[in-house]
């Protein structure tokens, strides 16, 4: 899962990076058209070129075998000897035909949503709670990057295992309130909840650190004036922090749809899509065509997969065109 | 704020602490609990009786696969800084053109789920054997690192005082020799985040590790529980021992290594 972790970082050092090009290295020659002089440029290409071989060869071809994949009939024989027959977009066509895909599309909907939505209010909670200093504010803050940083499989056997239905810990505490057994795992009403659930819990600390990193960068004078003013906490919260902390929230929910959108780890440890493809997401569903099952029918997981791009890709859009609308409003 | 008393804000935080750090806690306590005691209704909230042998067994099935994934670790540190160091480099100092292109593309390498990488490794693997490889794990996960390196290097050099440069080249430093003698040096914060980062993701990497590795000689740790949970569904306390293991390299991360992360995090919101 790593990549919250990822675009975490990344998002903050996007936020707060110097603009562009404006760099004192190019001080000495000014006057000169924009860009470097040709000798510079090319000492610049060989700083760039082990990156742009890489980008090619581990990106832009995995992809571009993924792509091939999608749009050819690759038995496992086919796989392995290269022969596949092509049928266009025959793949994408049975995908979406499938009954399948709406019950994955909607758990997508539903594990993505009710995910990023709840991180970022617990997030922003948290954050808000962090923003005063009290006696070891720092300390507990940090803790609270723990579940961030531990190894998914951790994670999730520990959920898998606290949500036990027989000797779960979570049962047994509900049970002291008097609620009967419920089946976290096995059950289909619930498996999908439970992952959410799991899921919620690993993205809280990314929600916090980043919109507690948008908290601190809203002028404590506005507070203060507020406070002359004799707004309380309600209003302080509605009419500064809200609307302030707006482009840190928009980046925060596009990179949590952005990573919970792809996230296999979490949901096949612990119900493996199951039951009854109750909790398949699409990103489920792709995995298990490919490696999941005895079977390896790649060429309609690659479909799967690549959807998930386009989706993926129509929210970075999205966000985009949205933050421009913004900027220009 | 702070002259008034905040007692309470301290108690709550530790009360949401031990909340959100709960599942770490249970993590603990099963990994010390006897396995006859495991199925105990209601569970034991404390390790009363602790016992070891979930901790023995651990690390006599486990450590080949810890060792492999050590190994795995450093290759994709290594691999991440050499490609990425020098990026970081041109695209903070030299301002290549086609910079935003490059900016764009790791932004979308982001986004392509893990799934679809496994499947296009993993059909190149095969074609070329290098299927249940250590080095074919390396490179497959230091595709997580990459981006984010590139990134962080590029706004960490980018607030590197120009002057030092300059300096170096009325010295009569090249290009190379500036970069190797005043930028990785000066560099050196943010060196130990990108590696700290990369070895942490490939070390809890599962999605590679299930697709590319999955014959039993090179298995990393994830997969190692992974395989536990399937065959011992009995033996939680091994699989939680195992689980606490694979999870120190966090620790520390997050013991020793904060103000490197703090230096890393920060270092792009510093404007020159």
């Amino acid at each position: 899962m790593t990549s919250p972790r990822t675009e975490a970082l990344a998002a903050l050092h996007g936020a707060g990076r110097p603009a562009g090009g404006g760099e004192p290295a190019s001080r000495r020659g000014h006057g000169r058209p924009p860009g470097a002089p040709r000798s510079r440029q090319w000492t610049a290409y060989a700083f760039l070129t082990p990156l742009v071989v890489y980008l090619i060869v581990f990106y832009t071809y995995p992809l571009y075998r993924n792509i091939e994949l999608s749009v050819h009939d690759y038995t496992p024989r086919a796989f392995v000897q290269g022969d596949p027959e092509f049928t266009g977009l025959d793949n994408y066509l049975r995908i979406v035909s499938d009954d399948a895909f709406l019950r994955a599309l909607r758990n997508t909907a539903v594990f993505t949503l009710g995910s990023i939505a709840a991180q970022y209010a617990i997030g922003l909670a948290l954050a808000v709670f962090f923003h005063r200093t009290f006696r070891l504010s720092a300390v507990l803050r940090a803790m609270f990057l723990v579940p961030w940083l531990l190894p998914l499989i951790v994670s999730a056997s520990t959920w898998s295992w606290m949500l036990n239905s027989d000797n779960g810990i979570v049962n047994s505490a509900l049970g002291a309130f008097g609620v009967g057994q419920i089946n976290w795992l096995t059950s289909p009403d619930t498996a999908l909840l439970s992952v959410t659930i799991a899921n919620i819990w690993l993205g809280v600390p990314f929600n916090l650190v980043i919109l507690y990193a948008g908290l601190q960068n809203i002028p404590a004078s506005l507070y203060e004036a507020a406070g002359l003013d004799g707004a309380n906490a309600w209003q302080r919260l509605r009419r500064i922090t809200l609307p302030l902390l707006r482009p840190v929230s928009a980046i925060t929910l596009l990179l949590g749809l952005i990573y919970t959108l792809k996230v296999v780890d979490i949901i096949w440890i612990m119900t493996k899509g199951g039951p009854a493809d109750a909790s398949t997401t699409l990103a489920i569903w792709s995995y298990r065509e490919a490696f999941g099952t005895g079977q390896p029918d790649f060429s309609p997981a690659a479909a799967v997969g690549n959807l998930l791009i386009l989706i993926a890709f129509a929210a970075g859009l999205a966000h985009v065109r949205l933050q421009r609308r913004e900027e220009h409003a | 704020m702070t002259g008034q008393r905040t007692w309470w804000r301290t108690v709550l935080g530790v009360v949401l602490v031990a909340l959100m750090l709960f599942p770490v806690y249970w993590m603990f306590n099963v990994s010390l609990t006897r396995t006859g005691d495991m199925r105990a209704d209601p569970p034991h909230w404390f390790p009363w009786n602790p016992t070891f042998e979930g901790y023995a067994a651990a690390l006599t099935q486990q450590l080949p696969a810890l060792a492999t994934s050590v190994f795995i670790g450093l290759g994709t540190v290594a691999i991440t800084l050499v490609v990425a160091l020098p990026a970081g480099y041109s695209l903070a100092r030299l301002r290549p053109r086609g910079a935003r292109t490059i900016d764009f593309t790791l932004l979308v390498a982001q986004m392509i789920p893990g799934v679809v990488m496994a499947m296009g490794f993993y059909a190149i693997y095969i074609r070329l054997g290098m299927l249940n490889s250590i080095g074919g794990l390396i490179v497959a996960d230091s595709t997580l690192a990459v981006p984010f390196a590139v990134l962080l290097f590029r706004s960490f050099m980018a607030t590197i005082p120009g002057e030092l440069m300059a300096a170096a080249q009325i010295d009569g430093a090249g290009t190379w020799r500036t970069f190797r003698s005043v930028i990785l040096p000066l560099s050196r914060n943010s060196v130990i985040t990108v590696s700290l980062f990369a070895f942490l993701w490939s070390w809890s990497d599962f999605i590679f590790a299930s697709t590319l590795n999955r014959s039993s000689d090179v298995i990393p740790i994830t997969l190692g529980i992974y395989r536990y949970i399937g065959n011992n569904t009995t033996e939680w306390n091994s699989i939680m021992a195992t689980a606490v293991i694979a999870s120190l390299p966090a620790a520390f991360l997050l013991v020793i290594a904060q103000r490197y992360i703090a230096a890393g995090v920060t270092a792009g919101a510093v404007k020159d």
